[in-house]
């Protein structure tokens, strides 16, 4: 059996086994051991993956397995990783986990609660092992609806208007895909023979440039739209406003990613031709998002909000990155992918976390937590240091990385947009630093908040984690650069002639 | 006639017999009317059974009748819906007021029934209106069911007139097609159809006459008050197996007959997808009424059905039928949970079901599991039929038409949404109570969410299907 569908199971053995308990003890516990197995599962694919590049095999995709499913169609259960896929399954599991501990206290239905964020991930992961365009799409789709329940249950706020603008401009996204994969398809054969969903089949045999030129669009916007593509990106504030605490976590951690991810895997590495000739238009779009997203977490007050306009302009940063088509740029754009969604994801743990005591996200009606708080506090300083791009931390290398690359571009357009891009630095440190001055020095504004608890033991499991990461990528980000750089270098090459 | 002729036509001769039962069982005194309710149910059980005996392909009746393998298929998907309709309305006939009514309820029901396998085993239009006429007069009886509420009267009354009208219309194509060829045999047709102005003129008129049916736009107007008027387990018949029937009907004149003028056809239905899809689904967005809703909601879906046309080979057929059968599970799941909330409390309005998840939790996952299938969410069923269809569009290079289509279903899913939100997000005062469900009930939701779970993985079924064409 191929070892990547584990992957699949343990989710899967996890949700049946909380459907079966009825003790709310028993939940927390199998949903923990569930993704503790995950974590530790994807650790070893890790190991593996390292042993079979170690022992010379240079395939493209490594553990590839095929079962036809549709023969009509030529739809077939594919699956395969390569370096890029391995570094987001790694992603998922740690937020993945992180993000069980941190819901350790959900109020009410905890049960359903668990069962739709493990089934959020079982399609996230579906999609990053999949090498067939078909069974990526279902997994899309299933790792997005199970969103509108768990903002509109358990969400705060205007749940239920987040919740169904989030859902429905997602499904427009998927819609536009839907028209692209269609146009892949039935372009994936020019010279007659079988059509086929088959990733590595449609790259090796190339799609004709006119079908290229109008499937592109499609494609790149539909998950531009996940992730966060300004005009499409208007869903994310109110999404991850309104969403529980480990719901944005694995929203703007890992959910955002599957649309940097798809555009490349998709989009750009099946239309290299009309990637060339559109990038343009999605690198004025994408440098918008960047400065717009930035200047917009200026201007709120939610620290939700903040954060959520941060992730706009973080995950327009990869988008960016991808479009320079170097391969610095990408790599760094990868690495912009892991980091973003550790730190973001740490970041909502935290907001989670601080408003679960304070009760209250308003920067201006908190202050001086450091006193009362410290160990939640220094985590948020630590994610915020790490959203600036301080060196040592992810940030820093994803964001030098990307600039780098973008720099290699000579001509005047890359240079400018490169510029505009690399303004949001500074807006970055602006809004990160307020926050942190606001909220956690200065003196305490509400003499409630004196007896406030500090982290409880699952609190810290979940951010300690989270943080290890973020500190690992930054120290040593050689390891995970190698891991991304090796299949990039293969993909960039059929990209740039 | 001798016994091959006899085992042909078994599914309409015991069809017969169980409408005899019928008029035998309405002699028996009125307190043991209630077993007759049991007696069908397993003789219908019986029959549907039978009717996946393997046959060989056959013309009776001088090619009047055609039977084969695919015919059969889709007359077992009518009687399967159909055995789930009966186990879902076993509660309501059971209610004091419908006692009397229950032979009379099983007679029409099944005498429509039968004009269905007819349409669908017609091998000559006069077949086919034989059949379409007894299929349609009985479904107004079942319509005006509780006749003494206005609504349902007015229901039957306007369902008479329109399809009175359906039928002028598609016996005028009709004609003009005898004139123009001289015969009404599909297999002499078949090699004579050509595309004169006149046919073509004819074609619209079968077409339109079918669409009535089908309750494509614009001739979708009696939907929405027929279906409101009716009893649910009417009305749910009305949007699965009536539907379904002249589906398959139109599907196997148009692939059969009229392959030739695939050209003119799939444009009047490229228009009519179009139509049906945003005229549906803008007046489903605001219905507060749960019937009147799945009304606009079966004409959206009706309208996606016509993408499958849209491929003329047998990409296109397998997929007509596949989503068909995934329509029917996922459609008859949800008139259930209806259907159940509806007998005990007769409340039918969407508010009503704020707070449902709490007290009727597997009542509530099932409908979210079959709401998440008509709008073609994954896992389930219904994903896998939306995308074959959009898939048989996109083969004839529809883009933009695959690109409407989708956008559709977008919104659609904003209205099933609505209801998961009633049902799992809105607080309620006075919530539907914790419901009973009988083991007739029960078994229906089985057979319908093993159909929306399991048909989608299932490509064997697929396969199976597309073997038949």
């Amino acid at each position: 059996m191929n070892p990547l569908l584990l992957l699949l199971f343990i989710p899967i053995l996890t949700m049946a086994g909380i459907v079966i308990v009825t003790d709310l003890k028993w939940v927390r516990v199998i949903s923990a051991i569930g993704m503790s197995a995950q974590l530790l599962f994807s650790f070893v694919l890790l190991y593996w993956f390292y042993q079979q590049r170690g022992a010379g095999n240079t395939d493209p995709m490594l553990f590839v397995s095929s079962t036809m499913w549709y023969e009509s169609f030529n739809i077939q259960w594919k699956f395969g990783i390569d370096g890029i896929s391995m570094a987001m399954i790694l992603l998922t599991s740690i937020v993945t986990f992180a993000g069980i501990f941190v819901s350790w206290q959900v109020e009410n239905l905890q049960k359903e609660f668990f069962i739709s964020l493990i089934l959020l991930a079982t399609g996230v992961y579906g999609f990053f092992i999949s090498i067939d365009l078909f069974t990526m799409f279902l997994f899309y789709e299933v790792a997005v609806i199970p969103m509108y329940l768990l903002i509109g249950i358990w969400g705060t706020g205007p749940k239920e208007y987040s919740a169904m603008k989030l859902t429905l401009m997602l499904m427009g996204g998927s819609a536009l895909l839907l028209v692209g994969m269609l146009g892949i398809y039935f372009n994936s054969a020019p010279e007659g023979g079988q059509l086929t969903f088959d990733l590595l089949e449609i790259k090796r045999v190339g799609i004709p440039l006119s079908a290229q030129l109008f499937f592109f669009p499609f494609t790149f916007i539909g998950f531009g739209v996940l992730g966060a593509l300004f005009p499409f990106h208007t869903w994310s504030p109110d999404g991850h406003a309104s969403a529980p605490t480990a719901v944005s976590m694995l929203h703007a951690g890992v959910l955002m990613k599957l649309g940097g991810y798809g555009a490349f895997r998709v989009a750009m590495y099946l239309m290299p031709e009309a990637a060339h000739e559109l990038a343009w238009i999605f690198i004025i779009l994408t440098s918008i998002s960047v400065v717009y997203g930035a200047f917009g977490a200026i201007w709120q007050k939610d620290l939700k909000y903040i954060n959520a306009y941060s992730s706009v302009s973080h995950c327009g940063l990869v988008l960016f990155a991808l479009l320079m088509m170097n391969e610095t740029a990408t790599t760094g754009a990868i690495l912009q992918m892991i980091s973003h969604g550790l730190m973001t994801a740490l970041f909502f743990a935290l907001i989670g976390m601080i408003y679960g005591r304070t009760h209250t996200r308003m920067i201006h009606e908190m202050g001086g937590l450091m006193k009362v708080i410290p160990f939640l506090s220094v985590l948020y300083v630590i994610a915020g240091l790490a959203s600036l791009g301080l060196p040592g931390l992810s940030g820093f290398v994803a964001e030098m990385t990307i600039f780098v690359g973008a720099f290699q571009h000579s001509d005047t357009f890359h240079r400018i947009a490169t510029i505009v891009a690399i303004s949001s630095i500074v807006i970055t440190a602006v809004y990160i630093l307020r926050v942190v001055g606001t909220l956690l020095l200065g003196p305490l504004k509400n003499d409630h908040y004196l007896h406030l608890q500090d982290a409880t033991w699952f609190e810290k499991v979940g951010g300690v984690t989270l943080v290890i990461a973020i500190a690992a990528i930054g120290m040593a980000p050689l390891w995970l650069s190698n891991l991304i750089r090796e299949p990039l270098t293969a993909i960039l090459q059929t990209l740039t002639n | 006639m001798n016994w091959d002729t006899l085992y042909i036509l078994r599914q309409e001769i015991l069809l017969t017999v169980l409408i005899l039962i019928q008029l035998i069982g309405d002699l028996s005194e009125d307190e043991k009317r209630k077993s007759i309710i049991h007696v069908t149910l397993f003789s219908f059980l019986l029959f549907t059974l039978l009717g996946f005996l393997p046959g060989e392909p056959a013309s009776l009746f001088g090619g009047m009748y055609v039977s084969d393998d695919l015919r059969t298929l889709l007359k077992n998907i009518l009687s399967i819906s159909t055995l789930i309709i009966l186990l879902q309305s076993s509660s309501w006939l059971q209610k004091p007021d419908n006692q009397t009514k229950i032979g009379a309820f099983y007679l029409s029901l099944f005498s429509t029934l039968m004009g269905m396998y007819f349409m669908i085993a017609a091998g000559n239009f006069l077949m086919l209106y034989l059949g379409l006429e007894l299929a349609t007069l009985p479904l107004t009886l079942l319509a005006a069911f509780d006749k003494q509420l206005r609504r349902s009267a007015e229901a039957g009354v306007k369902l008479l007139m329109s399809s009175a009208v359906s039928s002028a219309v598609l016996l005028f194509g009709l004609s003009m097609i005898y004139g123009v060829y001289g015969t009404f045999y599909f297999t002499e047709l078949s090699v004579l159809s050509d595309s004169s102005y006149l046919s073509v003129l004819a074609l619209i008129f079968f077409i339109a006459g079918l669409a009535f049916k089908l309750s494509l736009v614009p001739f979708h107007l009696w939907t929405a008050d027929v279906y409101e008027g009716a009893p649910l387990s009417v009305t749910s018949y009305f949007s699965v197996v009536s539907k379904g029937a002249a589906l398959f009907t139109l599907m196997l004149v148009l692939y059969r007959v009229f392959a030739t003028q695939n050209a003119t056809w799939s444009l009047a239905l490229n228009i009519l997808a179009i139509t049906t899809m945003v005229v549906g689904n803008l007046f489903a967005l605001r219905q507060k009424n749960m019937k009147r809703f799945l009304a606009f909601s079966s004409i959206t879906q009706a309208g996606f059905m016509m993408l499958g046309f849209m491929n003329g080979g047998s990409l296109g057929m397998t997929t007509l039928v596949y989503f068909m059968l995934i329509y029917a599970v996922s459609n008859l799941a949800i008139f259930g949970v209806l259907a159940i909330v509806s007998n005990t409390t007769s409340k039918e309005n969407m508010d009503d079901f704020n707070g449902f998840y709490k007290t009727n939790p597997g009542l509530s996952l099932i409908m979210l599991v079959s709401l998440f299938s008509l709008a073609g969410i994954p896992p389930v069923a219904g994903f896998f039929g939306k995308f074959f269809l959009f898939t048989a569009a996109a083969s004839s290079g529809l883009y933009i038409l695959v690109f409407i289509a989708v956008l559709n279903a977008t919104l659609s899913l904003y209205y099933y949404l609505l209801v998961v939100k009633a049902m799992f997000i809105n607080t309620n005062d006075t919530p539907i109570p914790t419901l009973h469900t009988t083991l007739y009930e029960k078994a229906a939701f089985a057979l319908c969410l093993m159909g929306v779970a399991v048909i989608g993985f299932m490509s064997s079924l697929y396969n199976y299907i597309q073997s038949l064409m």
